[in-house]
C-alpha cells in the first residue's frame, strides 16, 4: 500500500469503516517501505515490531472516529528522541543511542494513537541541506533518484513524497523542513518559534530550531500541527499562547489578503523556473482576490553570514555534551580523560559538524565575540525589524523556498560555501522566529518547485488559509513521482 | 585574499572545542573556514550602532519553576547507554595522566 492520492481523511475513513484494520494498514505500510525504500533510503530505522504492536493495541480499543490520526502510520526525523528506539541524529557518535523518553512532539502524536513506523534520515545533527551529510546513507529524491532530497529533513520529505507515509515530522533550523518539502513536492511547515516544544529534539541552534509537519496536503499539515503544538513545561521557550484549530480557517480563501513579495528574494542567483513559479503563484493569488505587491527586506543579503555565526555558535555549545562518557560512541585506546573527549568527538563527528563547531567556537572566542557573535545578533535585530515593518501592511509574504530545484547527488556537498548560500531564502524566517510553509507550486524539468508563505508570529492560520486556497485551485500537489515504475 | 584564519588558529580553535584535526586535514579545514569567515566579515558593512542584539525570539520571559528532582526509574536504561559501566556506575579512564606519555 502506498499513500499516493491518499489523505488523512481518506485513510481515516477506511479505518473507521473497517475496510482495513490499523494492523493491516501498518503491515501494508511496512511492506511498501520494504519495497520502495531500497531506492529512496528515506529511513534509518524501521520499527516493524513496535509499529505492529501499537497497531494491534489500537485495533483492540477501536479507531476513534473523531480523531483523524487514530491508527495512522507516521515517520519521525531521527533527531527527535523516541523511547527505546534507536535515535542517532545521523551521527556515528550516537550510533547505538536508545533514548529513555519520547520528545514532546512525538509523545503528543503517540497519545493521539498514531503509529511510528520509523526514524528518517537527515544531515548529521541537521547540519546541511541535502541529507548527504548523514553518517549512514544517502537519501534519493523520489522524483529523480540521481537528485538529492534536500535537507536536513530529507528523509522525512522523501518518505512522504514516495508515498511511504502520509505524514512525517521534520525540524527546521535554517530551512530544513521547507527546502526538502520544495525539492520533494510536498507541504512543509516551520511553525513560529515556541509553537511546538523542542523538548527531546536533539539541539542544534536552540534559538532557531522548530519541529514541524511534512505532509501531502495543507489540511493534513494543519491537522498534524494541531496535534503537536502547545506549551510544554519541559521547554521554557514554548509559548503559553492559546493554540487555535489550524484547520478551521482553511476555506476562507484569500480575498482581501495583502501579500508581499520581497524584491531581495527575487534577485540574482535565482533559477529562472523558480522565479517564474513565484510569479505564477502571485497571479493565482491575484485571481483569487488577494493583493500582491513588491516589498523590501533590505538586510536579506546579510542573513547567511548572521545565521551561520549564530547557528554555529549555538551548535558549538549544544554539541559539547557529546563526549563519549554517558552515552554514545567512546573511542578506544585512551590514555586519559581529555584524550577520551578529543578522540571520541574527532572520530564520532563528520566534517560538516566539525566545521560548524569550530566556526562557533571561533565566533564566541575572546577577541572575536564582538566582531562576530554580537554583530550577528545585532543584524538579526535589523532583520526582525524589516519583517515587522512589512507585516504592518501585509498579511503574508510570498517567496521562493530555494534558489533552485533539487540538484544532483554529489554536486554541492564538497563546497560548504555553496551549501550555505542555498539557505539564503529560508533562514531569515528562523532568525526572526516566524512561521513559514513551503507548498508545491510548479515543476522544472520534471522536478517539483515549492514556494514559501511567511506569516506574522503565531499566525500559522493565515498561511494555511492561503496555502489551502492555492492548493484547491491548482494541481501541483496532486502529481506523484514515477519511482522506477513503482506506481 | 588576506588570510582570515591561520592553520595555527584553526588548531587552537579545534583544541578549545575538544577536536583533533589531523595535520594532513589542516589545510582543507583552514581554506574552508577562511572562506566562511570572509563571508562573516561582510557584516561589518552594516551600521549596527545602538542596535540591541537579539539572542532569543521566544515570547516567554523569565519562566520560573520549582527545583524538584524527579525519579524516572530508568537507572538501568540509562546505564545501558553508557559505553563502560561497573557496579551501577559509569566508568571513565584516569583523569590525571601519570604515564608521562601525553606531555
Amino acid at each position: 500500500m502506498n499513500y499516493f492520492n491518499q489523505s488523512l481523511k481518506s485513510i481515516h475513513e477506511k479505518l473507521v469503516n473497517k475496510e482495513i484494520s490499523a494492523k493491516d494498514l501498518t503491515q501494508q505500510t511496512l511492506d511498501n517501505i520494504k519495497k520502495v525504500d531500497g531506492d529512496i533510503n528515506a529511513f534509518l530505522t524501521v520499527d516493524d515490531e513496535g509499529a505492529l504492536k501499537k497497531a494491534s493495541e489500537i485495533d483492540e480499543k477501536g479507531i476513534d472516529s473523531d480523531n483523524l490520526l487514530s491508527g495512522m502510520p507516521i515517520a519521525i526525523k531521527d533527531n527527535m528522541v523516541t523511547k527505546g528506539l534507536k535515535t542517532t541524529a545521523a551521527s556515528k557518535i550516537l550510533e547505538n543511542f536508545k533514548p529513555i523518553f519520547d520528545a514532546t512532539a512525538v509523545k503528543k502524536l503517540q497519545d493521539l494513537d498514531t503509529i511510528n513506523v520509523g526514524k528518517t534520515n537527515m544531515d548529521e545533527f541537521a547540519m546541511g541541506g541535502s541529507t548527504e551529510n548523514s553518517a549512514f546513507k544517502v537519501t534519493h529524491n523520489p522524483w529523480d533518484t540521481t537528485k538529492v532530497p534536500g535537507g536536513s529533513s530529507g528523509g522525512s520529505a522523501a518518505a512522504v513524497a514516495a508515498g511511504e507515509v502520509l505524514a512525517a515530522l521534520g525540524s527546521d533550523t535554517g530551512g530544513s523542513i521547507r527546502q526538502p518539502a520544495s525539492f520533494n513536492g510536498v507541504v512543509g511547515m516551520k511553525p513560529t518559534y515556541g509553537r511546538v516544544s523542542r523538548w527531546g529534539l536533539i539541539a542544534f541552534g536552540s534559538s532557531l530550531d522548530q519541529i514541524g509537519p511534512i505532509t501531502r496536503n495543507v489540511f493534513d499539515n494543519a491537522t498534524v500541527l494541531n496535534a503537536i503544538a502547545g506549551h510544554d513545561k519541559h521547554d521554557l521557550t514554548s509559548s503559553t499562547k492559546e493554540v487555535p484549530d489550524f484547520t478551521s480557517n482553511l476555506d476562507k480563501g484569500v480575498k482581501r489578503l495583502k501579500i508581499g513579495i520581497p524584491s531581495e528574494f527575487m534577485a540574482q542567483g535565482l533559477d529562472d523556473d523558480v522565479k517564474q513559479t513565484v510569479l505564477n503563484t502571485a497571479d493565482t493569488f491575484k485571481k483569487l482576490g488577494a493583493t500582491v505587491e513588491e516589498v523590501s527586506l533590505p538586510h536579506t543579503k546579510y542573513g547567511v553570514a548572521a545565521y551561520y555565526i549564530i547557528s554555529s555558535s549555538e551548535a558549538s555549545s549544544n554539541l559539547q555534551r557529546f563526549d563519549g562518557i554517558r552515552y554514545g560512541r567512546r573511542a578506544e585506546n585512551i590514555k586519559n580523560l581529555d584524550d577520551l573527549y578529543v578522540k571520541s568527538r574527532s572520530e564520532g563527528f563528520g566534517d560538516e559538524v566539525k566545521r560548524r563547531i569550530m566556526l562557533g567556537t571561533f565566533s564566541l572566542s575572546a577577541g572575536f565575540y564582538d566582531a562576530y557573535f554580537k554583530k550577528a545578533a545585532q543584524v538579526r535585530t535589523l532583520m526582525i525589524n524589516d519583517f515587522t515593518k512589512v507585516f504592518k501592511d501585509y498579511d503574508l509574504i510570498l517567496a521562493p523556498t530555494a534558489p533552485t530545484p533539487a540538484y544532483g547527488i554529489g554536486e554541492d556537498v564538497s563546497d560548504p560555501m555553496t551549501m550555505y548560500m542555498n539557505d539564503v531564502l529560508t533562514l531569515p524566517v528562523n532568525l526572526a522566529g516566524l512561521p513559514g510553509m513551503s507548498i508545491p507550486a510548479g515543476f522544472s524539468n520534471g522536478l517539483p518547485v515549492g514556494v514559501q508563505l511567511i506569516g506574522r508570529p503565531f499566525d500559522e492560520s493565515t498561511i494555511y488559509q492561503a496555502g489551502n486556497a492555492f492548493e484547491q485551485n491548482t494541481d501541483f500537489g496532486k502529481q506523484t513521482p514515477k519511482m522506477g515504475g513503482n506506481n | 585574499m588576506t588570510e582570515k584564519i591561520s592553520e595555527d588558529q584553526v588548531k587552537h580553535v579545534a583544541e578549545l572545542a575538544k577536536l583533533k584535526i589531523a595535520d594532513d586535514q589542516l589545510p582543507y579545514f583552514t581554506t574552508q573556514l577562511d572562506q566562511i569567515i570572509g563571508l562573516f566579515e561582510t557584516l561589518s558593512e552594516v551600521d549596527t550602532d545602538g542596535v540591541e542584539p537579539t539572542s532569543s525570539v521566544t515570547d516567554q520571559i523569565n519562566v520560573m519553576r520549582d527545583d524538584v528532582a524527579e525519579d524516572w526509574h530508568q537507572r538501568q536504561a540509562l546505564l545501558d547507554n553508557a559505553p563502560d559501566t561497573a557496579d551501577g556506575y559509569i566508568r571513565v579512564p584516569t583523569i590525571i595522566d601519570e604515564s608521562g606519555e601525553n606531555e
